[in-house]
């Protein structure tokens, strides 16, 4: 890992003015991810999670704005460019994996031509370059036969094929940062199993720096580095996945990891938290988790939860947890 | 213990063909898709029976098939002893309609959003000509939400909410069984777990038998009494949950367990399974999995692998011992 990390993003806050007032679906977010390395962003839906990855790379739909803080890319502020200087930086040093691989392709181009085009536009290369580098982007991503493959259309590819070439044009400008918004959600099981491989393979092989935007926990703790756990448009909690899934500091994500239901322990009642995300418009006052969480206590429901900075930098709360040590305590 | 459903040797086919001109002008046959293929298995009353598979592996076929909304193309499925598609007397084929009912994936897709919520929930019982008065509320008081709520529209809910008005519509009709499919997959964790929660509460206070179709691993251990693991519209494997977690006896069992994410499995290094689910159209000859097995022999790519019982196990896999 070099030490200027490839994506600094620094006090983030995005709103949407509305009628009904100004809506903050992200609040105050800090994080860094560094080169080869992939940072889970985890959240329930309406945490903000894929608000904060559009904002990065500049595809909030109009009226969100970012209206404080700043995105950088190695070093580059990335949240001032607008137009064409913005459009050149995506695609070429940023690139995004979307959700649904039946959306995120144009079904009238053959994927040859696609992955061409992005070529073309951000690298000095020649159609006949161009076209060779569209193979090698689809044989690395493991479609077979990809030299046959390229003049295909996007529905003569199955889901799981799909979303491969999805990821070969977020990665054939050769960016340094890549966004994968929910990359596996559409997708079985087994198909699942072999992008988040894929995904940890060129992560590794070539230096990218990726930011992986999901619900699934699983996901998180098979492929992420670290992860950010977030709720209500703040960070809940940031640390090395391992640490945060079993030794959860913020009650947040201790409550997420007990009503998952897991495997070892068997039919045990799951545990609830009671309620359910808050809306934007209607945020509680003091602590957002406040009304759903075992442990508030006066402060919390008074005082706005405190931000990552003002704790230890891993949990957003007054009273975080040692679930540890409470392990401990009971055996 | 005595079997609530029956399914015997269920197969049901569609056809997606293009239309006929088409096919005549571009010479192309028939296009029948297997979305069932001979499937027989029992669910005891009282269980929770699931049935887990990937997408196109038929499983919500099978659970509208049990229902009623699909007919069968061969086999039969008896409830309670009634097989609806032959049965002739209506009384009885009333009476066990109102034995089943259905939670959907969906839960802002399946409640009409210009029905009061206590017309949709006493629906089931209005539609027969029961009495309604009151039953829309205490329904609402036992799936967690209040008796105030019946007068609201299902826009004014939440997911988490709107199932909870889909379980008390299934409630209303005092059935016996209730067909599940996916009734978690669109809700966030943190409300998944309240709704699992209270479906294991209602069945047990209503002595409930549930078919469970779901493609969620972990949900499944929860929930399950009995699970079937379905491939390409046949059932490869069944057995009890423990059995079926610790000794998983058809290779493609093995392999979704395989590729399932772990909360646990942090940074793991696994070989990711090979190849996809196939064409359901033009099915792999003989064991439907037997491309992507890695014990494949011969044998497999001829000869379909018939329903063995290995202890409390049913495998259809000839290597499976």
């Amino acid at each position: 890992m070099t030490d200027t990390p490839v994506l600094s993003v620094r006090d983030l806050t995005v709103e949407i003015p509305t009628r009904h007032g100004v809506l903050r679906p992200v609040d105050d977010m800090s994080f860094d991810i560094h080169a080869g390395e992939i940072m889970g962003v985890v959240g329930e839906s309406g945490a903000g999670k894929s608000m904060t990855g559009n904002a990065v790379i500049g595809l909030l739909d109009p009226p969100a704005r970012i209206v404080s803080g700043e995105v950088l890319l190695s070093g580059t502020p990335v949240h001032k460019l607008k137009g064409d200087a913005l459009r050149r930086l995506r695609g070429k040093r940023m690139g995004m994996i979307f959700q649904d691989p039946q959306t995120s392709l144009n079904p009238l181009l053959t994927v040859g031509d696609q992955l061409s085009e992005t070529i073309l536009e951000h690298l000095n290369v020649t159609q006949q370059e161009a076209r060779k580098r569209a193979i090698a982007a689809l044989e690395e991503v493991g479609i077979p036969a990809a030299r046959q493959r390229i003049g295909s259309y996007p529905h003569e590819f199955s889901g799981g094929m799909r979303q491969r070439v999805v990821i070969a044009l977020a990665l054939c400008a050769e960016p340094d940062l890549v966004i994968a918004d929910e990359p596996t959600t559409a997708l079985d099981v087994s198909v699942q199993a072999q992008i988040i491989a894929l995904l940890k393979r060129l992560c590794r092989d070539r230096g990218v720096a990726v930011m992986l935007v999901t619900h699934d926990m699983g996901v998180i703790a098979e492929a992420a580095d670290r992860v950010a756990v977030m709720y209500a448009g703040r960070m809940a909690e940031l640390g090395p996945v391992r640490e945060v899934l079993t030794n959860a500091r913020h009650p947040y994500t201790a409550g997420l990891m007990e009503s998952t239901p897991l495997a070892s322990q068997g039919r045990k009642r799951l545990r609830q938290i009671p309620g359910a995300m808050p809306r934007l418009g209607a945020l509680p006052g003091g602590c957002a988790f406040s009304p759903r969480c075992d442990y508030a206590q006066d402060r919390c429901r008074q005082e706005p939860g405190p931000t990552l900075k003002r704790c230890d930098g891993r949990a957003a709360c007054w009273f975080p947890l040692n679930t540890a040590a409470k392990e401990e305590a009971k055996a | 213990m005595s079997a609530i459903i029956k399914v015997e040797n269920l197969t049901r086919i569609f056809d997606v063909s293009k239309p006929w001109l088409n096919r005549m002008i571009e010479r192309q046959p028939k296009a029948l898709l297997t979305a069932v293929s001979e499937v027989s298995f029992d669910v005891e009353r009282n269980s929770v029976y699931a049935l887990v598979g990937e997408s196109g592996s038929g499983k919500s076929t099978i659970g509208k098939i049990i229902v009623g909304l699909v007919a069968p193309s061969e086999g039969t499925v008896e409830v309670e002893g009634v097989d609806l598609a032959s049965e002739s007397d209506a009384d009885k084929i009333d009476a066990v309609r109102a034995d089943i009912q259905m939670i959907f994936q969906d839960p802002y897709a399946s409640l009409n959003p210009r029905w009061r919520v206590r017309d949709i929930i006493a629906e089931p019982v209005a539609a027969r000509g029961g009495k309604t008065a009151g039953l829309a509320e205490r329904l609402l008081e036992q799936v967690g939400l209040s008796a105030a709520d019946a007068g609201k529209y299902p826009h004014e809910f939440s997911g988490g909410q709107r199932q909870r008005i889909c379980i008390a519509r299934a409630l209303s009709s005092e059935p016996k069984i209730i067909v599940c499919d996916e009734p978690t997959s669109a809700l966030d964790v943190s409300v998944q777990s309240q709704v699992l929660n209270l479906m294991s509460d209602l069945r047990e206070e209503f002595g409930l038998t549930y078919l469970f179709i779901s493609h969620d691993l972990t949900v499944v251990h929860h929930m399950a009494d009995m699970i079937g693991v379905l491939y390409l519209g046949r059932l490869v494997e069944e057995a009890p949950r423990d059995r079926l977690f610790s000794a998983p006896k058809h290779p493609y069992t093995q392999m979704l367990f395989d590729a399932a994410p772990r909360m646990d499995a942090f940074g793991r290094e696994v070989e990711p399974p090979k190849g996809e689910i196939p064409d359901a159209i033009n099915p792999p000859s003989g064991c439907a999995f037997h491309p992507r097995c890695p014990l494949a022999i011969p044998r497999c790519s001829q000869e379909r692998p018939e329903m063995r019982k290995i202890g409390q196990t049913r495998v259809a896999c000839h290597m499976a011992e």
